[in-house]
Order: C-alpha cells, then sequence, then structure tokens
C-alpha cells in the first residue's frame, strides 16, 4: 500500500495532549510543517479538513468519557501517492472497534430536519483515500492517504 | 466569539470577526447568533469573508442558526471563501443556504424579495 519512494519532506510528528483547542494546535503545527510540499489551497484544505475532523472525533469521543484527556500523536510521511498520515490516541475504541461507513448525510430535508451533525466521517472517507482503523492493545490507530503533492 | 453586528433597516448583518469556525468555538458561535437573533427582528446576513476554515461543527452551528430563524427570518450568506464553499459543496449544504458575492448584492436581493 505504501510506494517505495519518498521525497524530501522529513517525517512530520506532532504531539497533542487532548483538547478542543488543541486540534487547533495541532493542525497549525501539522500544516506548517508541510511547506516544503508547496501545497496549493485545495490540497491544504483537503488535509486541513480530515486531519481537523479526525482530531475533533478523538476529542469528542475517544476521549469524550473517563479521564478527558489523553495523548494523541500524529505523524505525517509524504511519498509519491500522496501525504500518509498516522493518527494513535489512547481513548475509548471506536464502536465494534470499526469504522462507519461515512455516509453522506441526507439534505433534501425541511429545514427543521437538516442534519446538525454527522459529517465528519463522510468528510473524512470523501476527502482521504485508504482509510484504516485498528485497536492496538489500550491505543487506536488511524491511518489514512490524502492524495496531494503527488509526484512532488 | 467575536462577531461585528450593523443593521439596514430590519436587516442585521453580521461579520465573523475570527478566521475558524471548529470545534473550539461552534458552541459560542451558536450562542452568539442565538442573542443576535433575539434582538433582531428581520433577515441576518451573515458575512464570512475572514473565515477561512470551517469543520462539521461549525457546518452544524450554522445549521442550528439557520433552523433558529426560519420559517419566519431568512439567513443569507456572503464572502464565501474557497475552503468554506469545498465544505458546504462536498456536504451538498450549497443547496440549503442562499449565498451572494458581496453582501451588497446580498442586501438588494432581500429587499427586491420584500417589495
Amino acid at each position: 500500500m505504501i510506494s517505495p519512494r519518498r521525497s524530501g519532506l522529513p517525517l512530520i510528528e506532532v504531539l497533542v495532549q487532548s483538547s478542543t483547542f488543541a486540534v487547533r494546535d495541532a493542525l497549525d503545527r501539522f500544516l506548517t510543517a508541510l511547506a516544503p510540499l508547496c501545497l496549493d489551497i485545495e490540497e491544504y484544505t483537503a488535509v486541513e479538513m480530515v486531519l481537523a475532523e479526525a482530531l475533533n472525533n478523538i476529542v469528542e469521543h475517544a476521549y469524550s468519557s473517563v479521564p478527558n484527556s489523553g495523548p494523541i500523536r500524529i505523524t505525517g510521511d509524504h511519498h509519491h501517492d500522496g501525504l500518509h498520515i498516522h493518527i494513535v490516541d489512547e481513548g475509548v475504541a471506536m464502536p465494534d472497534s470499526k469504522l462507519p461507513i461515512g455516509l453522506a448525510p441526507a439534505v433534501n430535508l425541511d429545514i427543521p430536519d437538516l442534519p446538525e451533525g454527522g459529517f465528519g466521517w463522510f468528510l473524512i472517507k470523501d476527502i482521504a483515500k485508504d482509510v484504516v482503523y485498528a485497536r492496538v492493545g489500550h491505543e487506536n490507530q488511524l491511518k489514512l492517504r490524502v492524495a496531494v503533492a503527488l509526484h512532488a | 466569539m467575536e462577531v461585528s453586528v450593523e443593521t439596514e433597516g430590519d436587516i442585521c448583518v453580521v461579520t465573523i470577526c475570527g478566521t475558524r469556525i471548529d470545534a473550539a468555538v461552534a458552541l459560542a458561535f451558536k450562542e452568539t447568533m442565538r442573542g443576535v437573533i433575539e434582538d433582531s427582528a428581520g433577515d441576518i446576513v451573515l458575512d464570512l469573508e475572514r473565515v477561512t476554515f470551517i469543520d462539521s461543527s461549525g457546518l452544524g452551528a450554522l445549521v442550528a442558526t439557520y433552523k433558529l430563524l426560519t420559517p419566519e427570518r431568512g439567513l443569507v450568506l456572503v464572502g464565501m471563501t474557497p475552503a468554506v464553499m469545498k465544505v458546504f459543496e462536498l456536504t451538498r449544504m450549497d443547496t440549503i443556504f442562499r449565498m451572494y458575492p458581496t453582501r451588497t448584492e446580498a442586501l438588494n436581493a432581500i429587499v427586491a424579495r420584500a417589495l
């Protein structure tokens, strides 16, 4: 699945303690480190959206109960098929230890019935490729690829 | 959440001062908009010109704001930046919200509808 050749981008590693504002901090650090890839606005947005939704899920669900916080480790590695992102947390597992399908919420509804949530996994699955989740020991491990800076 | 509120007759123009409507501020945004809605009577024009990022929580807060206003009052979005527009297109929310490039066009459209 991972292409053999890597570009010149150094491996990105960001570690934060889960909190709502930690997501902003992590995004800022991760996206700043992507500068050498010279992403265009669409590519930048794609990475930011996928990462933001994945991190929000961790803060809101994996760490929503018991200790309320814990580490989130994000690594980014650029290959010729895009940016491979690996996110690890020590919160509670996904329901049934499986990824949600991430169907697009219906919007052809009357205004009072419009969805106010449920877009997160849809956006992740829609934008990212090769989204894989595993519960390993006490860790949630999410791997995905965003097809940006191809052949860079 | 910092917003700037201007009025033009019954119409209220709300400009988001921050650059992000994300999970960190979605609740505060909803509460701020609830206050604006209570203190005004007409349609609301929401100027998103400075907003360069919105996530699903922020989108949910916009939908919640829309619901608070309907059916009597309208919500119109202006100044959509490319990243914000992208989220609306992917979630098909661009088919739900009324959007105009600029606040002048939005105000003209609201006035024309009221005539």
